[in-house]
């Protein structure tokens, strides 16, 4: 049951990314996206991490693409698209690597060499929090100030300078 | 485990296939260029949590945080860039967008690169 809904996500998740990076006008674009990610967050409840998915609509699919959403209003750069739409020359070496990657992929998985099926409990909650402020909580701080850094640079950038 | 971790791997894989050519597809708007390394950076995420779930661990769940707390830092510096280089620019083509906007800056003689009205 849960694999099938597994692969029922992974089908949306790739097509709506699919019809994301294909549409012209970029708030169609992030709407799909949203989508894409809810199926995504989904995917990682079904692999244990009930947290990451949580963080993932919150963060993703609320917070980070209703900036996105927010910029593309405010800079009206929908609108004005019709001639900036990216052309076969754009396209064709695109999937050129994209086909390469691909391949890369199924040759490794042709040749096989996957290790073995690990340990069969999930990680817990009360694992994931141990972990990440006892081995990790150098990251944490780094992590901390890498958003006070975003922040000032973002304040910084966006300050309305000139006469 | 629900799936082998080999079916998680080839879904990451699409979609950071699907996420390299969305960057190099739309470099005629930064905002989709930056929606592609949105989507490399979730197949990442993918990565980490199916290996963490696959070998019963939790430092994998960890990092999808690092990597989720490393991109709203990245999105809200990067849009900051995008609001700034509009303004001084009038162009979200990145192709245009070949210099930096330093005022008083020689502009190079070549290309569309006319200066847009000053903010």
């Amino acid at each position: 049951m849960e694999a099938y809904l597994f692969y029922l996500l992974a089908a949306v998740t790739v097509i709506g990314t699919v019809l994301a990076i294909t549409e012209k006008h970029p708030v169609h674009a992030i709407v799909y996206l949203v989508s894409s990610f809810f199926s995504l967050a989904a995917i990682f409840f079904l692999l244990a991490a009930p947290l990451i998915a949580m963080f993932e609509v919150i963060i993703y699919a609320g917070a980070v693409m209703v900036l996105f959403m927010f910029v593309i209003m405010m800079l009206d750069v929908g609108r004005s698209g019709d001639g900036l739409r990216p052309g076969l020359r754009q396209w064709l070496p695109a999937m050129l690597l994209a086909g390469v990657i691909l391949a890369l992929l199924g040759m490794m998985l042709a040749h096989g060499g996957w290790p073995a099926p690990g340990a069969g409990a999930a990680a817990t909650l009360r694992d994931f929090s141990l972990t990440l402020f006892r081995q990790h909580g150098v990251a944490i701080e780094i992590i901390s100030l890498q958003l006070l850094f975003a922040v000032v640079g973002a304040l910084y950038f966006g300050k309305r300078r000139g006469p | 485990m629900i799936v082998p971790l080999t079916h998680v791997l080839i879904l990451a894989g699409i979609l950071f296939a699907l996420g390299v050519l969305c960057v190099l597809v739309w470099r005629s708007n930064v905002i989709m260029l930056l929606i592609g390394i949105e989507i490399m950076l979730n197949a990442a995420m993918l990565v980490f949590v199916g290996g963490a779930r696959h070998w019963g661990t939790a430092d994998g769940q960890v990092f999808a945080l690092m990597i989720m707390a490393m991109t709203s830092a990245e999105v809200s510096l990067a849009l900051a860039l995008v609001v700034h280089l509009h303004r001084k620019r009038d162009t979200v083509n990145v192709d245009a967008l070949t210099t930096g906007s330093r005022p008083g800056a020689p502009e190079p003689s070549a290309g569309p690169l006319e200066e847009g009205p000053e903010a």
